[in-house]
């Protein structure tokens, strides 16, 4: 395929989800907590629901990633969510219902789902 | 298009292939697999990273965390904890000796602290087999803006503001270049990429195009825009045959997209490259002997004027860059010559891609600001010395650089002080000796590597430089005589003077600044008999103190030539008639038994 000068942003806009996962740089943060204790209470089905939910939206400029336990092993699945420029909220005992409505609400809509919220705020890594 | 959710970054750069990162990339495939993890993580291989000395390398992104020295029975462990279960590995990460606590993320490793990237901005980020990636990072922008809102001259001019100077040695200024070029008349123009990278211990030229080989190719794009030439020549090592086989892909991919051939996206610009490969001639690195290579004949550098820029490949105007300058151009037009001219010194702008290699703790491939110093490069960046030695010198500029001692380790990096200090900045290359290095040794070393590499045409450079060897050889055995240093200053000035290119007239370079620099090693070695480094084997002598020696039998057993006797537990000695210096006594030592004299 020959490129016309417009292909080339083309060609950005398909790769923009690839492009910001290696800058780190999205507007949005999804952190599912993928411990033991995660993982035992169904953590690997929030990760698949928002794996999903992002596919679907085709929603580029969302990272989702994990990370270990968090601490609250009894309140899991857990996940935190971190708009930019704004304090990462932490939800708790998640389900993938639960999932549907922090996407829609939260991450797409910028308000947050005060009802599953746990805490504003995360811990700080050295 | 699959979402990932996150990305590793293997570095297939040459250093981490040799030490197996497709065999981790394997193993990483295969583990994923087993989780059914295929479908979240994609495996991304990348040009080089620069940590070479930490190899096998691993970048996990989104987050930036930093796997290094990797082996394939780490990966089963790593996958399932990192990658499944959200748990970064601390014991794989980086651990600096100074605070011996493991740093997670790449961009807080000292190493990488201080580099600016603009040659290399893509190295670990993109695939550099994949053109879409390099695309989706602003790729070919600068072509397009030069195709379509800038005519040539106002490119040559922002090249010229931007103060890019050539990477490949000499410092030529890449704007009046160019302008030298398009102002020759006749429409049959060419440019080249010279990638004959053939300093020994560099390798800045092969990692550019292993990591990022579009950004070589659209630099030439804009150049030949800018001067008017519809054909190009890659001019390429042999011996790199993974920087070969990606720009061989790159241009491919290229070609598909329209974006070398006919009608330039949709314009009326046309380009053709094409790749030839260098058979390991160091002088071919010089331009003239290039071209002369490249049109089929000896590689014999021309007398000059006329300049390649009048008369160049079968006599025609040539504009000739290196792969680091040419990397270099698309980031300018894409940014501004403003941008460019904002980094660096006054008289050096922009970056400067080194290769670090010697006795510092870190090496590999770094870029950074022109201006920064010496000290920073080695110390900050390089976490200065092996084993806690002492520093000694650093060589600049390669083969033909110059030894610049502790005292000057302060000078800002760039092409006016380097020169000053007696040394180049050369294509980039970066030597750190310690305390055990002996600088004789070391001119003798350099000499004799451009000494076989002379091509012979000049006289000077021919058997002036091989007059020299025999005198340092002589010197190194302990047969110098005191006017050996007379005789050397006096033939480093007539070799520079009577060469005609630049690796005759740069060959003594280490000889005069270690005579400058470390004139009492010269006598040492000449009046004393001793090498104050205890390098030179004629100078030194392996004995064993018998106060310390247990009689274990270690050194006995791995002498190489059974120079060494004793019973068990009884005092073992070294007999110098079979001795052949070879250290291995030492090495095998615990008691601090064996001793250099």
């Amino acid at each position: 395929m020959r490129l016309k000068p417009e292909d080339l942003d083309k060609i950005s806009e398909r790769m923009k989800a690839t492009t910001l996962l290696r800058e780190g740089a999205g507007n949005a943060k999804i952190i599912v907590h993928m411990g033991t204790c995660g993982i035992a209470s169904g953590a690997r089905k929030i990760l698949s629901s928002f794996l999903r939910l992002v596919e679907e939206k085709d929603a580029k400029d969302i990272i989702l990633t994990t990370s270990g336990c968090a601490g609250l092993c009894s309140k899991e699945p857990m996940a935190t969510v971190e708009l930019k420029g704004q304090p990462p909220v932490k939800y708790v005992d998640l389900t993938e219902e639960k999932v549907v409505r922090i996407f829609k609400e939260h991450i797409l809509g910028g308000k947050i789902v005060t009802e599953y919220a746990f805490a504003l705020g995360s811990e700080r890594i050295s | 298009m699959p979402r990932f959710r996150m990305n590793l970054m293997v570095c297939t750069g040459t250093g981490c292939v040799s030490n197996g990162a497709f065999r981790i990339k394997e193993a990483l495939e295969r583990e994923i697999q087993k989780h059914a993890l295929q479908d979240e993580i994609q495996i991304v291989t990348t040009g080089c990273n620069g940590f070479c000395a930490n190899g096998p390398i691993v970048v996990v992104q989104p987050d930036g965390i930093f796997y290094q020295m990797l082996t394939e029975k780490d990966i089963p462990f790593l996958v399932e904890e990192h990658f499944l279960k959200g748990r970064p590995v601390q014991k794989l990460m980086y651990v600096p000796p100074e605070t011996k606590s493991p740093v997670p993320h790449m961009r807080d490793i000292g190493f990488f602290k201080k580099q600016r990237l603009i040659a290399l901005a893509n190295r670990g980020i993109v695939d550099p087999e994949k053109i879409d990636e390099y695309i989706a990072r602003d790729g070919y922008r600068g072509l397009l803006k030069a195709l379509t809102s800038m005519t040539p001259v106002e490119i040559v001019e922002a090249i010229k503001k931007s103060g890019l100077r050539g990477r490949g040695g000499a410092g030529f200024p890449t704007g009046l270049k160019w302008e030298i070029c398009r102002a020759q008349p006749g429409d049959e123009k060419y440019v080249i990429c010279n990638a004959d990278e053939g300093d020994p211990g560099a390798f800045m030229d092969r990692s550019i195009v292993e990591s990022d080989p579009h950004s070589v190719l659209e630099g030439m794009l804009i150049g030949a825009r800018a001067i008017g030439a519809s054909h190009g020549f890659i001019y390429i090592r042999n011996e790199y045959p993974l920087a070969l086989k990606r720009i061989k892909i790159a241009i491919q991919q290229a070609e598909e997209y329209g974006l070398i051939g006919d009608n330039i996206l949709g314009t009326d610009f046309n380009f053709h490259v094409g790749v030839n490969r260098g058979a390991g001639a160091f002088v071919c690195g010089e331009e003239t002997s290039l071209i002369n290579s490249l049109e089929g004949k000896l590689p014999h550098p021309r007398v000059r004027p006329p300049y390649p820029a009048q008369s160049g490949y079968m006599g025609k105007p040539t504009n000739i860059n290196n792969v680091e300058t040419w990397a270099n151009v698309p980031r300018i037009l894409q940014y501004g010559a403003e941008w460019f001219a904002g980094i660096g010194t006054e008289k050096s702008k922009g970056t400067k891609v080194f290769s670090l290699v010697g006795k510092v703790n870190n090496t590999g491939l770094v870029e950074v600001p022109m201006g920064i110093t010496l000290r920073e490069i080695i110390f900050d960046i390089g976490g200065g010395i092996q084993n806690g030695k002492k520093f000694k010198a650093v060589q600049t500029g390669g083969p033909s650089g110059g030894c610049i001692p502790e005292s000057m380790l302060d000078i800002p990096v760039d092409f006016e002080s380097l020169t000053k200090a007696g040394s180049i900045m050369g294509s980039g290359g970066m030597i750190v000796m310690d305390e055990d290095t002996c600088m004789v040794e070391v001119a003798r070393y350099f000499l004799a590597f451009t000494q076989d590499e002379s091509c012979g045409k000049c006289t000077f450079c021919r058997i002036g430089t091989k007059r020299m060897l025999e005198i340092l050889e002589r010197i190194t055995k302990g047969e110098g005589k005191e006017e050996d240093i007379e005789k050397l200053e006096q033939l480093s000035v007539n070799v520079k003077m009577g060469s005609l290119c630049a690796l005759g007239q740069t060959a003594p370079n280490p000889v005069i600044t270690t005579l400058k620099h470390f004139r009492n090693e010269y006598l040492a070695h000449i009046r004393d008999n001793k090498c104050p480094a205890k390098q030179c084997k004629c100078l030194i002598t392996y004995r064993i103190v018998p106060d310390n020696c247990v009689g274990c039998g270690a050194c006995l057993r791995n002498c190489p030539v059974g120079a060494i006797a004793g019973e068990k537990k009884q005092l073992h000695v070294i007999d110098q008639e079979k001795c052949i210096k070879c250290g291995i006594c030492l090495d095998s030592c615990r008691f601090s038994a064996v001793m250099v004299s």
